[in-house]
């Protein structure tokens, strides 16, 4: 089939964007839209013109590597899918595509598609880990965990950490992805000591970097590739409010 | 340059060296107390005195990212670098199935010994025993580490860590996260991580690109890198470096590896001194969706966990094109379970590759191109049901159906062969030194624990004990001992190496041909899979020995890399990876050449028995090959360490 598509084009942080329109013809069904992407920086590369920059690695929808705006939507809007695992089967011949980066004030884009995501990983040095330094572990089933709540934190502990939840965030808030990270740890025995000093300092981090509040409009779980569940930010907000009443103390 | 290599002949060990400096440095004493006693024997560093010793880790997977935050834990100086914007995108991220460790809650007859004895008899007898018996001894460690990470480990009802069976194995050892285990151990590792950098003991360097070792001295002294958005070629100097950056099995263009996985790090290291050991021991996975088009940028692994409930299957008859429903239950050749009753199809990765193979040269291939075989859960599902299927493999089966279009549920799987893993790598002793002392190297970016193939679920476990205790612990040895100056940035070897990458970058810019990058790749990809593949044959080792220099040639004079080196560049990132993907291909064609006995995942067609299996040749072919750079890959020398086996006996190995 034949497509075109409209590609934010932009050189550096520096200078502004625009979108381009290009035609790739024989694009199969079976493509994913990473390899259409592919297919057609080859053609500019074979024209002389700069291949589209966009970041990509595991190409299995697990790294949190890829993520561009796909006629609007974060991911392209299928459900579950990350950009790299959206096939081609899901537009029709003569489809026009606009592409487009992540958009958000605490994202910056750094050339064309590719934007800067390292507010996320701020967040998680601000506190989503358990200081269980290596050496110091009892044996793995000295503490048996309900089957429900490990099931519960995997759950939250699936986020890819691809920043389409605050693509699709009228607010550009980060809540889902802090979310996940807060219920991940929260759920398990492992992670109670540092539970509400984790919660304070990760929110309090996500503020630092620019991403907006969150007004429950739920656009962030329906662009989840992992499908993180808003629950999880009611958790988030149970956990705050109790920790923000002890201002972070564990002893109540 | 000159590399200082005094032999170091140690009285202690019991191996025989065919170059002194391939020594193993393997403690004495019996197996089970070697790992103890060396760490007694090892000296430390005070702890006061840490902070004053910087260690450069390159790479965050499982084996970096576990290194690096250990070492900060520990209050070392600790640089870390990876080439994905963060630190959790390692392609450890895409490992599925599970990690093996000898808990023996299963009560099934498990212990240390028996997955000593299964990973050197799976690995074919080419794997060093002192080494393998440690990494079975710390399993145990890293599961109760990873649970006190977070690590959300499948459970049972009574709370309980649940496990299942993997390739190669007759017990259930393997812990997993659903199918996301490679995800959820290195977000605990990247936890850890995060907490060192929060506590800068770390400092994470991401989007920046190693592309030299400096030596100084014959010791590894820091490394040269591109900052991958401003294009700035920058030095670092430290008193050690350890690389953990991964395997090459993207050599072939297509394999199941991230798109970013790459040689450069570990052959810039061989460039300058370090032995590359076993370059042609690669793994292909049995269980991967076939290729579908020309477009095809990479191949989907499917957990071989799937193995456990789902059975292959060919038509008997060759050119039986009828929908997979209509093959009546006589005319389906099972042919694992007939071949290796006790394994059936749980047979080991080799095994199960090349029996697919043979079924698909014989005609008996089906989907487009014959390039497949089914993989059915029609019984299993029958006998468990829908939901039991859905909750054990979901997310699989969600991703088969988003790949190919189609509905396992209903129809079965088509899987076909892909390279998924590389034994081979860096030379280490036991120490994880490699032949340039201070440079340590963890994961698979060593050639270290799997022999000629590597059992499923065991890459994880490496990775991690590397990382969390053997690095952390020889690492304090080398420095408590000393021996060398402190260098700083204007060390002459610091500026040379650093030109020759502003050279060589330039240079990829400036040739300004006609060819792209990938063109390239896809080239020497199916080269290596053509001829250095899942057969591989003295005629066709050669015929790609003629083959791959051209294509060098040509790469050289006529690639064309767009763009600036003082901006994000994907093109050239991907140029100087290509340039180096070519000249190791030389190098595991030559050690594929050389070694003609069929083992593990390098089989020889003229090394089989006459019913087709591999054909080990022990009295020839009984050690590892270490290979010394000399300027060129046709002109590398081979070292050869001799393996000894003390504990387990060489034994024909039979999965029947
Ligand atoms: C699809 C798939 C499924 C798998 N499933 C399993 C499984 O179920 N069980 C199992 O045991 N094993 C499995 N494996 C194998 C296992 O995942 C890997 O062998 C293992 O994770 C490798 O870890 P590592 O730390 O050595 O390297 P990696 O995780 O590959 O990390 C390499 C690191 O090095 C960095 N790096 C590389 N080159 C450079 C450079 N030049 N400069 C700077 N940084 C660099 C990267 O940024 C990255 O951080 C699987 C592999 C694949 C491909
Ligand atoms: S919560 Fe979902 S959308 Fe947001 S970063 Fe995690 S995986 Fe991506
Ligand atoms: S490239 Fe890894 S999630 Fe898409």
């Amino acid at each position: 089939m034949k497509i075109t598509v409209n590609v934010w084009r932009q050189k550096n942080a520096k200078t502004k964007g625009t979108i381009v329109k290009y035609n790739v013809d024989h694009v199969s069904p079976d493509m994913s839209f990473l390899e259409m992407l592919d297919v057609l920086n080859q053609q500019l590369i074979a024209r002389g013109e700069e291949a589209i920059a966009f970041d990509h690695d595991c190409r299995e929808g697990i790294c949190g590597s890829c993520g561009v705006v796909i006629n609007g939507y974060a991911h392209g809007g299928q459900q579950a899918t990350t950009t790299c695992q959206l096939h081609m089967r899901s537009f029709k011949d003569g489809d026009e595509i606009t592409v487009e980066p992540w958009r958000a004030k605490a994202f910056p884009v750094i050339k064309d598609l590719v934007v800067d995501r390292g507010a996320f990983d701020r967040i998680i040095r601000a506190g989503g880990f358990i200081s269980a330094g290596t050496g110091s572990a009892p044996d793995a089933n000295s503490t048996p965990v309900a089957k429900e709540s490990a099931d519960l934190a995997f759950d939250a502990a699936q986020c890819i950490g691809c920043g389409a939840c605050v693509a699709a965030c009228p607010n550009a808030s980060a809540m889902l992805f802090t979310a996940a990270k807060v219920s991940h740890l929260g759920l398990l025995p492992q992670g109670q000591p540092e539970r509400k000093t984790r919660v304070l300092n990760m929110v309090a981090q996500m503020d630092t970097e620019g991403f907006g509040g969150c007004t429950n409009i739920g656009e962030c779980s329906a662009a989840c590739p992992k499908e993180i569940g808003l629950h999880f930010i009611g958790r988030l907000n149970r956990d705050l409010l109790g920790a923000s009443l002890t201002g972070g103390s564990s002893v109540d | 340059m000159t590399i200082e290599t005094k032999p170091q002949v140690d009285s202690r060990s019991s191996v025989t060296y065919t170059d002194a400096r391939l020594n193993a440095n393997i403690p004495a004493g019996p197996i089970e107390q070697k790992w103890s006693k060396h760490k007694f024997e090892m000296k430390l560093v005070n702890p006061a005195n840490r902070r004053k010793y910087t260690i450069i880790v390159v790479g965050t997977g499982l084996a970096g990212g576990a290194a690096a935050a250990t070492l900060g834990e520990m209050g070392y100086n600790v640089q870390a670098f990876c080439y994905q914007d963060s630190a959790r995108r390692a392609h450890s991220i895409a490992a599925q199935g599970g990690i093996n460790a000898a808990k023996n809650y299963r009560n099934d007859g498990d212990s240390v010994y028996r997955l000593f004895y299964d990973t050197i008899k799976g690995g074919d007898f080419r794997a060093r025993e002192a080494n393998v018996y440690r990494l079975a001894e710390l399993s145990v460690n890293i599961i109760d580490q990873c649970v006190a990470q977070g690590v959300p480990f499948a459970r049972e009802y009574s709370g309980y860590l649940d496990n299942r069976s993997f390739g190669g194995a007759q017990v259930a050892r393997t812990f997993y996260a659903r199918g996301q285990t490679g995800q959820q151990l290195l977000i605990g590792a990247y936890q850890s991580l995060s907490r060192q950098v929060a506590a800068g003991t770390v400092k994470l360097n991401e989007r920046t690109e190693m592309l030299d070792v400096i030596v100084i001295d014959g010791r590894a002294r820091g490394i040269i890198t591109r900052d991958m958005v401003t294009g700035k070629i920058e030095s670092h100097v430290a008193d050690a470096v350890i690389l953990a950056t991964g395997g090459y099995s993207n050599v072939f263009y297509l394999s199941t590896n991230a798109k970013g996985c790459n040689v450069t790090a570990a052959w810039r290291a061989h460039k300058r001194g370090a032995f590359f050991a076993n370059p042609c021991y690669t793994q292909i996975h049995p269980t991967c969706i076939p290729v579908s088009g020309d477009h095809q940028s990479k191949l989907t692994l499917m957990s071989e966990s799937l193995r456990n409930d789902g059975r292959v299957w060919v038509p008997k008859q060759a050119g039986d094109n009828r929908a997979p429903e209509q093959i009546p239950e006589d005319e389906r050749d099972y042919y694992l379970e007939r071949r290796y009753p006790s394994y059936g199809n749980l047979a080991p990765r080799d095994i199960s590759s090349r029996a697919a193979k043979q079924v698909c040269d014989e005609g008996r291939g089906v989907g487009p191109g014959g390039l497949g075989v089914y993989l059915d859960f029609s019984d299993a599902i029958k006998r468990l049901g829908e939901n039991a299927i859905r909750a054990r493999y979901g997310n699989l089966f969600d991703m088969y159906e988003r790949i190919t279009g189609e509905n396992p549920y209903k129809s079965p799987m088509r899987i076909y062969p892909a390279v998924h893993y590389t034994m081979g790598g860096l030379w280490v002793d036991y120490n994880l030194m490699s032949t340039i002392p201070g440079l340590f190297v963890g994961g698979e970016a060593n050639f270290s624990d799997h022999g000629a193939n590597r059992l499923g679920a065991s890459a994880l476990m490496q990775g991690l004990a590397d990382g969390y205790f053997v690095l952390p612990s020889t690492i304090g040895n080398y420095l408590a001992t000393g021996g060398y100056d402190k260098v700083d940035q204007s060390h002459p070897a610091v500026q040379e190496a650093l030109n020759e990458v502003t050279q060589r970058t330039q240079k990829l810019l400036d040739i300004n041909g006609t060819r792209s990058v990938d063109s390239f790749h896809r080239e020497l990809g199916n080269i290596m899979w053509e001829y250095c593949g899942m057969s591989r044959t003295k005629e066709g080792l050669t015929h790609a020995l003629k083959l791959i220099p051209e294509l060098r040639e040509q790469f050289w004079n006529d690639v064309r890399v767009l763009g600036s080196g003082n901006e994000l560049n994907q093109e050239l990132e991907k140029a100087g990876r290509v340039a180096d993907f070519i000249e190791l291909g030389e190098l595991m064609c030559r050690d594929a050449l050389e070694r003609a006995e069929s083992c593990g995942g390098h089989f020889r067609e003229e090394s089989q028995t006459p019913d087709g299996e591999a054909l080990r040749n022990d009295d020839e072919y009984c050690y590892v090959s270490a290979w010394e750079h000399m300027g060129d890959p046709s002109q590398a020398v081979l070292h050869k360490e001799n393996l000894e086996f003390e504990n387990v006996k060489l034994a024909t190995r039979s999965y029947k």
